[in-house]
């Protein structure tokens, strides 16, 4: 009787001490994936689906960066292979380890019609078909990889000097970018060109961030996430049809434009002390 | 003078390999190309990792039918050739924690076993099921994510950068930390192909008649818990955890230890 009430106390014992070093492993565990997963700040190839969903589904073979590097058009004029766009996350990267990235500084994408990085992809992380026209062919211009965006104040056309590198670099050329045409006052007899990106075309790909002549690129690609806003469907083009239509998804009960400061008098506003 | 063969063996597949792996990305060959995650062999035939296909979805999304396809076909090849072969002929590590295993020897580290009271074999298992779960809750193949497997591989193919340190500690863990430290007792990959292999075809087997008893088998097997039988009984090794690396067979001077197919009636 004694020895197998003592049994049953190591029994309990053992299990205990299984069932906790296994919670405080996967507590370290579930920490660590959870920090690694978080890179927001980077470019995945063309096709790839939303970010977190993209880090699951990505097996992290390296196919993509292969098809990438070996692709033909990718030699030189001697025969030798250049570098690839595509990278593969490893340990330093600050990236999700393993998982297919670009650089546009260091290698843009160069947008082949073929699409080799996606088509050879076996766990469908990037999506073939996010990248097809409504004639259902391979269409690298459906591309979403990032969106180009323009800091006004490091632009040199936007000081009035002439310069157009990133609208001659990109491959949608006059579509992605536009220049937009105006007077500069300060001269009185100049005309601005400045580089005006269109986020409904652009795909990303970098090309204008490399082609780009400023010390630190004044026109760089970041992920759509990050470069874009969004307006809500209570927020239409009353003068246009098609966006009125939105209005119709909205959702009222989530309409919250009661706040603390709108149930004063609008006229309490300058009388008001000023809190942060 | 000591027989080499299985050694030799393994090495040249393992090696060979990887510099199939590593040409695919260098020179463009089609021959296997990819990383153990998801491979293709001659351009055609898909090749997945069972235990990442597994975390991946265990992580909530439907993966490509690509990736499960291979992962079925190298579950059904390691359902046969024996599923730790993998361990012992194809994966990177294995030839880094050899040669922990093998200086350990020559420091003679090993006279100083200690007791691990918290580091049994079993911990793989318990590894291998707690992946999935964490892979479940934070949405990611979570040990894809700090597996020094592909972590190596991939850096044999494009490069390592920091991710040699992982190779480098597990060299360390092994040999100056927990004999077979990480491929015996820590590794969920292990485990996975542990239970993929349980009734594989090709085993060791043991002939009593010819063993001596001088327990060379005993002394170089890393899972040397398999090993049950030397001396007692003349019976197959069938031990999902043998990982068939052959270096019983290649250090036992008696002639008592060969590859064999297993006898399906009596050893199950």
């Amino acid at each position: 009787m004694k020895s197998s009430n003592n049994n049953r106390r190591k029994f309990m014992a053992t299990t205990l001490q299984s069932v906790g070093l296994t919670a405080l492993g996967g507590l370290l565990w579930s920490g660590y994936c959870d920090e690694a997963k978080a890179s927001p700040l980077v470019l995945r190839p063309p096709g790839a689906l939303p970010e977190e969903q993209f880090l699951d589904v990505c097996i992290k073979c390296g196919l993509c960066a292969e098809a990438c590097v070996n692709r033909e058009s990718n030699k030189n004029k001697d025969g030798t292979q250049r570098e690839g766009t595509l990278k593969m996350a490893k340990g330093g990267d600050h990236k999700l380890i393993g998982t297919p990235y670009f650089i546009p500084t260091e290698v843009p994408c160069y947008m082949c019609d073929d699409i080799p990085c996606a088509v050879v992809c076996p766990s469908e992380a990037l999506d073939i078909k996010s990248l097809l026209n409504e004639k259902k062919e391979l269409d690298i211009n459906k591309a979403k990889m990032g969106l180009a965006v323009v800091h006004k104040e490091s632009c040199v056309a936007y000081w009035g000097l002439q310069c157009d590198a990133c609208y001659r670099a990109c491959p949608l050329l006059d579509e992605a970018i536009t220049l937009d045409y105006q007077k500069n006052e300060r001269t009185g007899k100049h005309a601005f060109l400045l580089p005006v990106v269109h986020s409904d075309v652009c795909t990303g790909c970098g090309l204008c961030e490399k082609a780009c002549i400023t010390e630190k690129p004044a026109i760089f690609v970041l992920p759509r996430e990050y470069a874009m806003g969004r307006a809500g469907d209570h927020y239409v083009k009353g003068w246009d049809k098609k966006d009125q239509q939105r209005a119709g998804n909205r959702k009222l009960d989530e309409i919250e434009t009661h706040d603390e400061r709108s149930q004063q008098a609008p006229s309490d506003y300058l009388n008001r002390e000023i809190e942060y | 003078m000591k027989n080499l063969k299985y050694l030799l063996l393994r090495r040249a597949t393992q090696i060979g390999l990887m510099f199939l792996y590593f040409a695919a990305n260098a020179y463009g060959w089609h021959i296997l190309e990819g990383t153990f995650g998801s491979s293709k062999l001659f351009g055609l035939i898909p090749l997945a990792d069972p235990y990442t296909t597994l975390q991946a979805l265990s992580a909530g999304f439907l993966l490509g039918a690509d990736v499960l396809v291979g992962a079925l076909l190298i579950v059904l090849f390691y359902m046969i050739v024996g599923g730790r072969a993998f361990c012992s002929w194809v994966c990177p590590i294995n030839m880094v924690t050899d040669l922990a295993n093998w200086l350990r020897r020559k420091l003679k580290l090993d006279k100083e076993e200690v007791n691990y009271r918290f580091l049994k074999r079993r911990t793989r298992y318990w590894i291998m099921v707690l992946g999935l779960i964490v892979s479940a809750i934070v949405g990611i193949a979570a040990f894809e994510a700090i597996s020094p497997i592909t972590i190596m591989q991939r850096g044999i193919i494009f490069g390592f950068g920091a991710g040699i340190s992982i190779v480098i500690a597990i060299f360390l863990f092994d040999l100056f930390g927990v004999k077979n430290g990480w491929c015996g007792h820590l590794c969920p990959l292990g485990a996975a192909y542990s239970i993929i292999g349980q009734k594989s075809i090709i085993r060791v087997k043991h002939n009593h008649e010819a063993c001596t008893n001088c327990m060379e088998c005993k002394i170089v097997c890393p899972e040397n818990q398999v090993l049950h039988m030397i001396n007692k009984e003349s019976i197959s090794v069938t031990d999902g955890e043998c990982t068939n690396c052959g270096r019983c067979i290649d250090v036992c001077n008696d002639d008592a230890l060969g590859f064999s197919i297993r006898n399906l009636n009596k050893d199950s």
